[in-house]
């Protein structure tokens, strides 16, 4: 009969290998992303994309980078959000330094 | 060896511990697990985004201009493309044509971008309008003009899957049509993409444009990029908040748990002193404890995270996630590990455990080893 | 051999329930012997034998376990000695409940980091010297009374220690396992044991296995 604290090692390092194939996975993918990767970039000179869409249920998520001060965030920069989405995404940095003044 | 001898004959001692008291054990496994799964797929989602993002945009135009007019974004005239060319240091100006068209059928918003090499009455459409919509190539949609009429489009070619990330909700159709369409006049642009010679004078520039056209307000490349960095930050994140609740739920259960130490538990650690442990090897068996639920736990929690992140597109966040959009883009973000974060989230879950069942012990492993004889 | 020399055990130190529960007593245990402290309960005998396992140090006083001064030794130490010399027995026999009878036995010895198959062995020949073989793998909660009991023995017997100290064994016992039980302690004696016994149990006083009998009352001897 295996030991206890053997069959706990054991589990603990399939764990382990199993933990760490999603890093090797991760690494092996991102040299595979690589592709993908350059065929979105393209997309985004090519069109001079601004934004990832993500939200797409209005213009400041759709576009947060490209939003105007007052209109998305509607009154204030940290007024609670008409969009669930809204919540999640930060008003842009540049909007809530120099916009403000 | 002896060391080794001595960690494993511990360890057994503390599996059938905790083997004896199985079901709350289990509890706390799976309760500890749900935590750390849920903590790990926020970070691996979020970090993945932000790598993406910041990859992809770094090939936006390095900087837009927007026209403001009373408080709100506006029409940029073309007149705009010759004074900020005359500026030293631009290389390029051009008009970016863009906007947003509602798709009343299915309640989505789309992305209209004019494209000079379009074929006037075609479109092409991302991944996500084709599968919202049905529309497949050489399939026609009818869009509502501004004058209330109708007009129809015909799809020439879907935009890949792997692009949806930044594509899903984009139709590109030709500029007349965008003029036709939303009834923009000639000589008048959505925004202006400047592209520089030197990137390190894009803020002087980016000043210099602000001060002749006072009306405009410039975004840098460098501030699109910084928009997502902070994606998903604000307000420490909903879910965040959310998760809070559980954290604590958690840390009240441990707490109950390793402080404690049922009189059961306090007879045992009599015995062990008085058969002849030391408080070392108490407390040591008492790290096991916290070791064994802990450490299976944030394996088990941080491999099914990346699991659902990577494999699953992490499908138990949809609702919160895709918020109000029919239009939801399906993709695969390429997995990325943050290594800071892993061990951070190590940190603030294994070690806290741990301690947390060492301290309630340490008092009772430490009494006199003849006590259980005296009482 | 054990030699105590005027040892002193006082309570609560300096405070008004101050109390001597061992007053001055010098005294040689014999090894290879069964010695039996015997005196009602609260006469101290649990304390000098407590002090004897070097589970505590007395106030005053000395002890030598053979030519070894033991009381001046830092904690670590009597530990270690603890482990290596004395096997203990305790009233109720304190088995852990939930965990088998073979890895009750191997408790005294996890922390010395011996091989597990080595130490699963030597349980297994205690277990059948103690005729309960068949029981090794059940839990102890589920053992008979006089099987309990050869656990508490073996149990005590695990590290091969020299001495084997048992306080009030027979206390929570019928006669017929008291008598057992000091049966067991003649083997053990046989094997070149020594055995030092608390009770104020006739059965273990006044039997004829019983080598010495040292009485004591109000924490001195008589």
């Amino acid at each position: 009969m295996i030991r206890k604290s053997g069959a706990f090692i054991l589990f603990l390092a399939s764990c382990i290998v199993v933990f760490c194939f999603t890093l090797l996975h991760a690494y092996l993918l991102h040299d595979k992303s690589i592709d993908k990767i350059a065929l979105s970039k393209g997309l985004v000179r090519d069109l001079a994309l601004t934004d990832l869409c993500i939200f797409t249920e209005a213009r400041y998520t759709r576009h947060p980078s490209m939003a105007d001060l007052h209109t998305p965030f509607q009154d204030h920069p940290t007024a609670m959000e008409h969009f669930p989405s809204g919540s999640l995404l930060q008003p842009p940095a540049h909007l809530q330094s120099h916009g403000m003044d | 060896m002896e060391w080794i001898e001595k960690q494993r004959n511990v360890l057994d001692f503390t599996l059938s511990s905790i083997l004896r008291r199985k079901s709350k054990n289990i509890a706390l496994f799976v309760v500890f697990t749900a935590m750390v799964f849920l903590l790990a797929s926020v970070l691996f989602f979020t970090g993945a985004i932000k790598k993406e993002a910041s990859q992809l945009l770094r090939a936006a135009p390095e900087i837009v201009v927007q026209r403001m007019q009373a408080g709100r974004h506006t029409l940029m005239p073309l007149t705009a493309v010759d004074t900020i060319s005359a500026i030293r240091g631009v290389s390029k100006v051009e008009g970016r044509l863009w906007g947003y068209y509602f798709d009343p059928v299915v309640g989505a918003n789309y992305t209209l971008i004019a494209v000079k090499d379009a074929l006037p009455g075609t479109m092409v459409i991302g991944n996500g309008i084709s599968r919202a919509r049905g529309l497949y190539k050489d399939d026609m949609m009818t869009f509502r003009t501004y004058l209330g009429d109708n007009t129809a489009f015909m799809v020439s070619e879907i935009l890949s899957a792997e692009s949806e990330l930044v594509s899903s909700d984009l139709m590109l159709i030709s500029e007349q049509d965008f003029r036709n369409l939303f009834g923009m006049k000639e000589g008048l642009v959505t925004d202006l993409s400047v592209t520089v010679k030197n990137s390190r004078e894009l803020a002087t520039i980016a000043q210099k444009i602000a001060d002749i056209l006072p009306d405009t307000r410039p975004i840098i490349r460098d501030e699109i990029l910084r928009t997502y960095e902070g994606a998903f930050d604000w307000r420490s994140g909903i879910m965040v908040v959310l998760l809070s609740g559980s954290v604590l739920a958690f840390v009240i259960f441990a707490w109950d748990k390793g402080s404690g130490l049922s009189a059961e538990e306090r007879r045992e650690i009599g015995i062990l002193k008085a058969i002849g442990w030391e408080t070392s090897d108490v407390l040591l068996m008492k790290f096991w404890e916290g070791a064994v639920i802990s450490l299976s736990s944030f394996l088990v929690g941080i491999t099914l995270a990346y699991l659902h992140v990577f494999f699953a597109s992490s499908v138990l966040f949809g609702p919160a996630l895709k918020g109000w959009s029919v239009l939801y883009p399906h993709f695969r973000l390429t997995p990325a590990i943050d290594f800071y974060q892993v061990s951070a989230l190590f940190i603030l879950t294994v070690m806290p455990y741990i301690t947390a069942t060492i301290l309630p012990s340490w008092r009772a492993s430490t009494i006199d080893p003849d006590a259980i004889m005296r009482s | 051999m054990i030699r105590l020399k005027d040892i002193q055990k006082t309570f609560n130190f300096g405070s008004s329930n101050e109390y001597s529960a061992v007053d001055g007593v010098s005294l040689t245990v014999e090894q290879g012997k069964i010695t039996v402290f015997s005196g009602p309960s609260g006469s101290g005998k649990t304390t000098l034998l407590s002090m004897i396992g070097c589970m505590s140090r007395p106030t005053s006083g000395r002890i030598w376990l053979q030519d070894r001064e033991i009381t001046s030794l830092p904690e670590r130490f009597l530990t270690h000695i603890r482990r290596q010399t004395f096997g203990f027995i305790f009233q109720q026999f304190n088995l852990v409940k939930g965990l088998s009878a073979l890895e009750n036995v191997i408790l005294p010895a996890l922390p010395g980091g011996e091989n597990r198959k080595k130490l699963s062995e030597s349980a297994s020949k205690l277990f059948a010297i103690f005729n309960i073989t068949e029981r090794q793998d059940a839990r102890v909660e589920w053992l008979s009374g006089g099987e309990q009991q050869r656990v508490a023995i073996a149990r005590a017997m695990i590290n091969d220690p020299e001495i084997i100290i048992a306080d009030e064994p027979t206390a929570h016992l019928d006669t017929k396992l008291s008598r057992e039980f000091i049966e067991i302690f003649s083997s053990l004696r046989d094997r070149g044991k020594t055995v030092i016994i608390s009770s104020h149990d006739p059965v273990v006083c006044d039997s004829p296995i019983i080598d010495r009998v040292v009485s004591i009352r109000d924490g001195r001897l008589q």
